[in-house]
């Protein structure tokens, strides 16, 4: 029960519980319903009732009755399991659920909105996928992808490293869309893999009739059945149900705050598109790692003490400082245009060397390719040691050097490694079609 | 008919659209555009898990087949909200204050807290596959001739999107009514007299157009729910006509009645459905139907079912012009057919009295045995026969429970079977809303005055015709009308009909009359007040500042409508009267009516008559003394 304050007296004192059928009387109104959870953070003096027509309502009941009518019985959604047999000529792909939800159940007798992650339920909610593979299932975080943190792209990545030395032929991870890219670009540097590793989400949620979920859950198992072994990104390529577009985990970022075709390739082109199951390479140039007999390999070595500041019109030099005295191990600056901070900075950013503290240069325009060689405030941030991040993005650069200072914290080793590509997330090229698309 | 004996029970379901600036959880204006759409959106709709329950392939690819929907979307008429592609801005409040006027105005009981639900819609009407919907208010009453009728709840809810077409078999809905503020009001199932149905729904309206709601046609849907006591529970859609409504409700009494009969008919001959449906296209090898040789001719077939002991009843009457067979057929074009044949109405239709002999025999029809034809491509005229034998066997012991669509006629037509129960959930995306005893003390002591209230009023205080009220009132123009009346001395019967008929025939002659506000209008009386133009020039000085975009003064002056001053008058009827002295001497005082004419002629409305008659008889008086 998350009743608080006046509700929670009231039901205590009556000896009633969530799931209740109750009468409350009022002055001029009667209403019959059973009693629900509260919505956190809501006030204390409305019970949430849901009437039998359906609807919900909220009563004060500061003054009313309140009477049983009926107890009720802790609402459960068991199915029974599903007898799936395995077919030998078909992949096996495991679905790895880190949080929210890929598929759900809707209690309707409640209103509850039960998330489903077993292989059980991925498989009731979309049968399509017993067609696709052998599905195996499992759920290794409940968190929302907001409080992800670099312990948990540890947890993930060694998640994904048994999957596959358990014969999985393909991953799929569903990830809160929010923090995606941080997670896909983490993975990318943590994990060598095989197989394709392929993490997608879903804008709108599961429990809808309308919810993306399904065609990025079906794109996402024809991409890690693909020869494709990276890590990768599959989401909706449009507003439209009709195809997917599949990112290099390193070069992509959520654009959008709440359209479903939110995730942009930047930098590149998307390195593929996936239609009806069929997966077309769209990216030309890009060459990838095929599918292998190797054994995967992991390195989640992490520095968890890396900063990542904007900088800004009136920026101070106190918050460097302020990072410096906080024992933080690295900085990644997103620098304005083509990777510049406010000058009075720059004695700070030199302190931050001689402190052996690397400081990485983006730029927030996210188009493009950093350059501090133009202007004078650039030269002298060289100068005092700054490492560009070239054309990577500010996010990607960020997760590199949480684990490049995992490896190294050799400052000239820290800045060849920054500058070196490993995962894709550097091209020499910039073409002029990257831009806005 | 005997409602009382026979346990007639009606119930009303009214869907109104609100005028609100903004729609109910999004930022877009509630107007509906004919519009060339800037973009498509190819959707999909999912059923939620709960509903399937286990892996039924066939049946989950059909279903999905039939829930890809199009939506044709505008880049600033609507925005991403109706798109589903960003998530529901908080609750318009104008569309709660109003959804609470009308239910004061219906004596019910407002909640302590509104919350939105989700109501799940998977026919591609809402782009998120449910429609935003929440209780507002409870257990009301309206009084009636026939005794009080509960006004069971009232829902504040989004419109839906509109359906434009079809294109290769998917719906093709508009995203610009989609999101509208609706109220949606049940009664419960208390009404019994035809007549009364009528009187509530009068009154329902009454109470809504006294509020701030949308106007004209679509605007607002009547849904009528009726059940007599043998019989079943039917819903008719789409009730536009309050005065057909009687007529409708005796026409569903008439068709349960008849059914019925049909019923105990059906099981007194010991009916039975044969499930065979049987080919029977090479009876027909050169058939003078066109229906018949058409279809064959595409390479479709004929189709057969027998229905034993339904001879004759399917040719019944169960509503004027309404027969048995036409229910049975209701089903059937369901199924996309254009119809069925039955053996009660043939030969006819260019089937020849030797073909349904040869069809009888070939059918081994017995005694008392029908026969039901289709004609048509196999699958659709085997699934059209399958629910015709779904809807005969269920003749044979019970009324069907139905949703009917309303005619023009007051008859209605099967849509489809009742909807189960509404599948809802809590819309997380709102917060709740609180609504104050306090706030609502407040809307009760300013309620809006009904129409018929407002009418009456006006005619007491104003001494106008009973026509004319009627016609301020119903177009919304009484505020203005007393508004006017209380800046202007004149006759109110001059701005009642100015508002009332001036502006709506200035419209109708293709003026855009927009410019004609209340300023415009106040200044127009201010010159028949400061007796400066004559009242019967008021309609063509409006037309002149309509036209013109002149100002009232302007128009007067321009239009040559303003009145001369008495010297000017008299000079001119001098004149007059001197270029008339042999008529004068001739014609004595009896020339009096032929020097008005040609004075009045003159001065084309720009003196008073009364002035002008004054003049002429004063100078001819004198001429003639």
């Amino acid at each position: 029960m998350n009743y608080e304050g006046i509700c929670k007296e009231v039901l205590e004192s009556c000896g009633l519980s969530i799931g209740d059928v109750i009468l409350i009387t009022k002055k001029d109104v009667k209403y019959k319903g059973m009693v629900l959870n509260r919505a956190e953070g809501a006030d204390d003096k409305h019970m949430v009732l849901k009437l039998e027509n359906g609807y919900n309502i909220g009563v004060d009941i500061t003054d009313a009755q309140l009477e049983l009518i009926k107890k009720g019985e802790k609402p459960k959604i068991e199915l029974p399991p599903l007898d799936v047999e395995k077919n030998p000529e078909k992949m096996d792909i495991s679905i790895i659920s880190t949080g929210g939800t890929v598929a759900s159940i809707i209690d309707y007798k409640t209103g509850a909105v039960h998330p489903a992650f077993t292989a059980d339920d991925l498989l009731r909610a979309n049968p399509e996928l017993v067609e696709q593979a052998n599905i195996r299932g499992k759920a290794i975080l409940n968190i929302l992808s907001e409080n992800m943190k670099p312990d948990y792209w540890s947890k993930s990545a060694r998640s994904v490293a048994d999957e596959i030395n358990n014969g999985a032929d393909g991953v799929v991870i569903a990830h809160g869309t929010d923090t995606m890219h941080y997670t896909s670009a983490a993975l990318s540097f943590i994990l060598d893999t095989p197989v394709p590793v392929i993490i997608t989400g879903a804008q709108r949620s599961s429990d809808r009739p309308s919810s993306d979920a399904y065609l990025n859950l079906m794109s996402s198992v024809t991409a890690a059945k693909s020869d494709i072994a990276e890590v990768l990104v599959c989401m909706h390529a449009t507003m439209n149900d009709s195809y997917s577009h599949l990112h290099r985990g390193t070069k992509v970022r959520k654009m959008h705050t709440s359209r479903r075709d939110t995730f942009r390739s930047i930098n590149t082109e998307p390195l593929a598109q996936i239609l009806n199951g069929h997966l077309e390479i769209l990216d030309k140039t890009a060459e990838y790692n095929r599918r292998n007999e190797g054994e995967v390999a992991l390195n989640d070595n992490l520095e968890e003490n890396v900063a990542f500041i904007k900088s800004y019109p009136g920026i101070k030099a106190e918050i460097i400082d302020y990072h410096i005295d906080q024992g933080f191990k690295g900085l990644v600056l997103e620098g304005t245009g083509l990777g510049h901070c406010p000058e009075e900075l720059i004695p700070t950013i030199h302190r931050a060397r001689d402190e052996g503290i690397p400081v990485v240069m983006t730029s927030q325009c996210l188009y493009g390719r950093v350059n501090m060689n133009v202007y004078s405030t650039g030269r002298k941030l060289v100068e005092a040691g700054v490492i560009s991040a070239l054309d990577m993005l500010p996010e990607t650069a960020y997760v590199k050097l949480v684990w490049v200072l995992g490896q190294t914290n050799d400052l000239p080793e820290v800045k060849r490694i920054m500058q070196t590509n490993l995962k894709g997330e550097i091209r020499q090229k910039t073409s002029q079609k990257y831009f806005l698309i | 008919m005997d409602y009382e004996k026979l346990g007639l029970k009606m119930g009303l379901e009214v869907h109104q659209q609100l005028n609100t600036d903004k729609k109910l959880f999004s930022p877009c204006e509630c107007e509906l555009t004919d519009k060339k759409p800037d973009n498509k959106l190819i959707r999909n709709l999912r059923p939620t898990q709960s509903e399937l329950g286990q892996i039924d392939r066939a049946a989950f690819e059909e279903s999905r087949r039939k829930l890809q929907f199009i939506y044709e979307s505008y880049d600033h008429h609507t925005c991403l909200v109706e798109a589903d592609e960003e998530p529901p801005h908080p609750l318009n409040l104008e569309a709660l204050e109003i959804s609470l006027i009308i239910a004061s105005l219906l004596n019910m009981n407002v909640v302590d807290e509104f919350h939105t639900m989700r109501k799940q819609v998977i026919d591609g009407s809402n782009t998120g596959g449910f429609q935003r919907t929440g209780l507002v208010a409870t257990d009301g009453y309206l009084e009636t001739d026939y005794g009080r009728v509960i006004m069971e709840n009232l829902c504040l809810e989004e419109d839906a999107a509109r359906i434009i077409g079809m294109k290769k078999g998917k719906a093709i809905f508009r995203l610009d009514r989609l999101g509208i503020p609706l109220v949606e009001i049940t009664t419960d199932p208390s009404i019994k007299h035809p007549q009364q149905v009528k009187e509530v729904a009068y009154q329902i309206g009454q109470i809504l157009r006294s509020t701030k709601v949308k106007r004209g046609l679509g605007t607002i849907r009547q849904d009528l729910n009726i059940s007599i006591s043998k019989g079943a529970r039917v819903e008719i859609k789409g009730v536009q006509d309050l005065d057909l409504m009687p007529k409708m409700v005796e026409n569903e009494v008439k068709r349960q009645i008849n059914l019925l009969e049909i019923k105990e008919e059906l099981e007194k001959r010991d009916a039975k459905v044969y499930d065979e449906i049987i080919d029977v296209s090479e009876v027909f090898g050169d058939s003078t139907s066109k229906i018949i040789s058409g279809a064959l001719r595409e390479k479709g077939v004929v189709l057969a079912i027998k229905l034993g002991g339904f001879v004759g009843l399917i040719g019944r009457e169960i509503q004027p012009g309404r027969r048995f067979g036409t229910e049975l057929a209701g089903y059937a074009r369901k199924m996309g057919v254009s119809g069925i044949f039955h053996s009660d109405e043939l030969p006819a239709y260019g089937i020849t009295p030797e073909e349904v002999e040869v069809l009888s025999k070939f059918l081994k029809i017995k005694e008392g045995e029908a026969f039901i034809l289709v004609a048509d491509h196999q699958e659709k005229a085997r699934n059209a026969l399958l629910e015709v034998q779904r809807r005969a066997k269920t003749a044979t012991y019970q009324v069907p429970e139905e949703t009917r669509k309303a005619m023009e006629d007051g008859n209605t037509e099967y849509l489809r079977p009742l909807p189960t129960a509404s599948r809802m959930y809590v819309e997380t995306d709102i917060p709740t809303t609180p609504i104050s005893r306090k706030h609502l003390e407040e809307i009760k002591s300013h309620l809006p005055e009904l129409p018929d209230e407002k009418k009456n009023r006006i005619i007491a205080e104003y001494g106008l015709s009973e026509d004319l009220a009627l016609q301020l009132v119903k177009n919304d123009k009484s505020d203005e009308f007393e508004e006017l009346r209380a800046g202007y001395k004149i006759d109110p019967v001059i701005i009642a009909s100015t508002l009332a008929y001036t502006i709506k025939e200035l419209k109708r002659e293709g003026i855009e009359v927009n410019t004609l506000d209340l300023k415009v209008l106040g200044d127009t009386f201010s010159l028949l007040e400061e007796d400066r133009i004559p009242a019967a020039s008021i309609p063509a000085i409006l037309r002149s500042i309509a036209l013109n975009r002149y100002s009232a003064r302007e128009a007067a002056f321009k239009e040559g409508l303003e009145k001369l001053s008495p010297e000017d008058v008299e000079k001119i009827i001098d004149n007059i009267i001197t270029s008339n002295t042999s008529l004068i001497k001739e014609r004595g005082m009896t020339a009096m009516g032929s020097l008005m004419g040609m004075a009045m002629g003159k001065l084309k409305g720009k003196a008073d008559g009364k002035l002008v008659n004054k003049l002429i008889k004063d100078k001819l008086i004198k001429l003639v003394d």
